[in-house]
């Protein structure tokens, strides 16, 4: 029976060309604005680690002092250095690493490669494990090397390539404002989307920094610190003092395994708060929070609004072409009145009826989604050329790909519906008198 | 007109009149807030940002190694790039306008204010007004006497020295009205943290750096601050020199001294276009939805207008044959859209105050301002007319023999 409810479809589609293509062209336009801005949506809303997010958290204090305090409102961002040295220290949680990010001349050896400048990381060891970092060559530096400042460097797979053509530099020396640091590890591919462990650089979903160098070794070593230094009461800002201002300008990361521990954690921030507080350090009430990994980057609104926007937009816009697609379809079955009382009265049922006019907005519904998917992946091809830092991650994957099938299908079926419905309600006796 | 046999007919194809209307609403609602981001987009393009942008050039430098004697250093570049033909000043600065990296302070009106009355950006260096082409329209710009090094107030900022910290600023006019609304700002004093500097001078704009919240755009105040950073504004006497200028100035400055990175080189009027790329971006994307959407529904309205004439050939025919001309028949179409149109305006109208409403309480965007409505709903009647006039005059056409037919 379908095979013949489908070449009705067919008959019926082909004996009116302009509107079958108006309507196949109306659910792709639709269908087609939809995929781009959702799957633009999913890439930029996604885990960046996923499986590891759940046990990973970021702790905030409030050090300020009383100026500005307003109940309830939200701790700084960032953490200020004795502040993250006290926290990592105590070695409450399962990992914890204290970062900032920084920019580093690069002296190259080779005579060939003129310096430049690179973002760079500056972090305790346990940034490598606890993130899951992936590593092409050598080892991520230990936590003895972080107490001795050891001068050791690790860089990302981009940049061996671009200074050792891609070869294990293990134990090879990189010259870095001055300094002379021994590469002990070589990162494999790796792009956390979002890039979630500093949400201060301006680039949320950028390439990660390509020099990794511990926390200890840059301050000894006095490289530069990039990203915002917030500070309050006469706090100077500049990298010189940054140990001794009212600044926060360190992220501060720990991996807590249970939700006991987590709690547990919570308690010891507040405790941390209490002390400092009778020590004179801090001047609120304690002021803590400890938001998971996603929890953060909602806290953060990552996710730009007008990449929210342009959803909502084309979601606006399938919205308009599913109603004009209706109405069509209504038309078109209701026209066709005389034909389906016929067929009626030779006996098919509403059942039947309503399943061959079904079938026939099905056709449209997937001929309108496989051109609505040309589409997507032409306008995901234009959102790569968009000058924003994620353009480069908006590729469709095969679960965004289903997805669109279906709903271009199950949309379609769903704007049939009502026209099938209406065209079924036609009382046959009434059509075959007309005639 | 006859516009009740046409209501009579319409309460007989209700669900079809329904989704027109439907539809019509949806695609008023939709681009009428769509024109308005458009239009909020285009006027944050084209912000004004106080300098003179097609005569600036803006160059950023780096050491490779530990900088030495970095101010000795910076004289010797200032006196290198003014004497490149063409180059009218020069400044060591510590950020530019959309530059996008800046250096921001609370600022009060009084230094025992808990709250701190807004946030301001601080530009520094000596001579930057003049050479940003900033216009003064009150008081004095900064002088000599006014300036201290960057370095020494560091250090007096960070061992609580009052005394080596500067007493002086200009400000803008947008700051200086929000801080002393509907009064001269000249003189007055303003605070950050515990330290009080006088208003010598205002200025008519100057943009932040990097704007996070367009009410605050134009906060920008000037400190006499000597900063040494290998950052450097020059500005031209002739546009057409810049890319000249800016070649010959870095090639200058690598000259001077090998041993440090280029970072920047820009003409400042490519800064501005760079930081509001995204919004041309979102601008150029609302503008082609809006058009796809106007397609849709005119396409709509066409596809329906055919198949309620073909539906209606014999009533026609039997019109037409008791006397109804051909302008009639028009004329009932065209009527008929219009009704259509006016009651899918009107609950657009509705949708789109709603729509705007959502919007100000998710993205901070301001009120759909009133003119929006009456250019929504006159588009819209114009291309349900537009739409509606092929299937009208196909309807006009049929000749009234049709009545006499049967099929």
């Amino acid at each position: 029976m379908f095979g013949y409810y489908l070449d009705l479809a067919l008959r019926s589609l082909r004996r009116n060309k302009m509107l079958t293509a108006l309507m196949v062209l109306a659910i792709a336009l639709g269908i087609g604005a939809s995929m781009t801005t959702l799957t633009v949506l999913h890439v930029l809303s996604g885990d960046p680690l996923p499986g590891t997010s759940t046990t990973l958290f970021y702790p905030q204090v409030d050090p300020r002092d009383m100026d500005g305090y307003e109940e309830g409102k939200r701790p700084p961002e960032q953490v200020s250095w004795p502040d993250g040295q006290n926290l990592l220290q105590a070695k409450r949680a399962d990992r914890q690493a204290l970062m900032t990010g920084g920019s580093v001349a690069v002296q190259p050896a080779q005579a060939n490669i003129d310096p430049f400048f690179s973002d760079a990381r500056y972090t305790t060891s346990d940034f490598f494990p606890m993130f899951k970092v992936p590593f092409l060559y050598g080892r991520p530096w230990s936590a003895q090397e972080d107490e001795a400042k050891a001068r050791v460097v690790v860089i990302t797979r981009t940049l061996n390539e671009k200074l050792f053509a891609g070869k294990n530099s293990v134990g090879q020396t990189l010259r870095i404002k001055d300094a002379a640091l021994q590469v002990i590890g070589v990162l494999d591919d790796w792009r956390p989307t979002p890039r979630f462990y500093d949400l201060n650089t301006g680039s949320n979903y950028g390439t990660t920094e390509d020099v990794f160098v511990p926390l200890s070794t840059s301050r000894d070593a006095h490289f530069a610190h990039d990203g915002s230094t917030d500070c309050w009461g006469s706090g100077g800002g500049d990298d010189e003092h940054a140990e001794t201002a009212p600044c926060v300008w360190l992220q501060y990361w720990v991996q807590l395994d249970s939700p006991a521990k987590v709690a547990a954690y919570r308690e010891y921030l507040v405790h941390y708060s209490q002390e400092q507080k009778a020590l004179g350090r801090f001047q609120r009430p304690p002021n803590v929070d400890l938001p998971n990994l996603m929890e953060w980057m909602d806290i953060n609104k990552v996710v730009p609004g007008d990449v929210r926007l342009q959803t909502w937009l084309a979601l606006g816009f399938l919205l308009v072409c599913l109603v004009n697609t209706v109405g069509l379809m209504l038309a078109k079955f209701l026209r066709r009145a005389g034909e389906l009382g016929v067929r009626r009265a030779l006996g098919a049922s509403k059942r039947e009826v309503f399943m061959q006019l079904l079938v026939e907005s099905g056709v449209i519904g997937l001929a309108g989604g496989s051109f609505g998917l040309l589409l997507a992946f032409v306008g995901l091809w234009l959102v790569r050329k968009q000058p924003s830092s994620y353009a480069a991650l908006a590729h469709m994957s095969v679960g965004m790909l289903m997805f669109t099938f279906l709903l271009a299908v199950g949309t379609t079926l769903l704007a049939g519906l009502l026209p099938a419905w209406r065209a079924c309600q036609i009382t046959p006796a009434l059509q075959l008198k007309s005639q | 007109m006859e516009i009740l046999p046409i209501l009579s007919t319409l309460r007989r194809h209700k669900t079809t009149a329904f989704l027109v209307i439907l539809e019509i609403a949806l695609t008023c609602a939709i681009v009428c807030n769509a024109v308005f981001i458009i239009n909020q987009r285009i006027e944050r393009i084209h912000m004004p940002s106080g300098v003179d942008e097609q005569h600036l050039l803006h160059i950023a430098l780096a050491n490779i190694g530990a900088g030495k004697d970095e101010k000795a250093r910076g004289e010797e570049d200032l006196a290198a790039l003014r004497q490149i033909p063409g180059v009218v000043s020069v400044a060591s600065v510590s950020q530019v306008p959309f530059g996008n990296s800046s250096s921001n302070a609370s600022i009060k009106i009084d230094p025992k204010q808990r709250i701190a009355t807004t946030n301001a950006t601080n530009y520094f260096g000596v001579n930057i007004t003049q050479t940003l082409g900033t216009q003064l329209i009150a008081g004095r710009e900064l002088t000599a006497d006014d300036y201290m090094d960057m370095d020494d107030v560091l250090s007096a900022v960070a061992r609580h020295d009052p005394k080596a910290i500067p007493k002086t600023v200009v400000i803008t006019q947008a700051l200086a009205q929000r801080m002393w609304p509907g009064q001269s700002a000249v003189g007055k004093e303003l605070f950050m943290s515990d330290y009080g500097f006088t208003v010598v001078g205002v200025v008519k704009d100057l943009v932040r750096p990097s704007i996070w919240d367009d009410s605050i755009a134009g906060y920008s105040m000037v400190l006499p601050m000597r900063v040494s950073n290998g950052e450097y504004v020059v500005r031209v006497d002739d546009p057409k020199n810049r890319e000249r200028v800016l070649k010959a100035a870095v090639a200058k400055l690598k000259e001077i001294n090998p041993h440090r990175v280029v970072l920047k080189q820009h003409l400042l009027s490519n800064m501005r276009e760079d930081f509001f790329r995204n919004d041309r971006a979102m601008a150029g994307l609302l503008v082609g939805v809006c058009i796809a959407l106007l397609v849709v529904t005119a396409l709509g309205i066409v596809g329906l207008g055919s198949f309620w004439v073909a539906q209606r050939r014999r009533q026609i025919g039997v019109r037409r044959a008791l006397g109804a001309t051909r302008t009639n028949i028009l004329h009932y179409f065209q009527t008929e859209n219009f009704l259509l149109a006016t009651i899918g305006i009107a609950v657009g109208m509705v949708l789109a105050y709603g729509i705007n409403l959502l919007l100000m309480v998710h993205y901070e965007l301001p009120r759909l301002p009133g003119i929006y409505f009456p250019v929504g709903a006159l588009s819209l009647w114009i291309i349900g007319q537009l739409a509606v006039l092929g299937p009208a005059m196909r309807a006009a056409a049929v000749p009234p023999v049709v009545a006499t037919r049967s099929v």
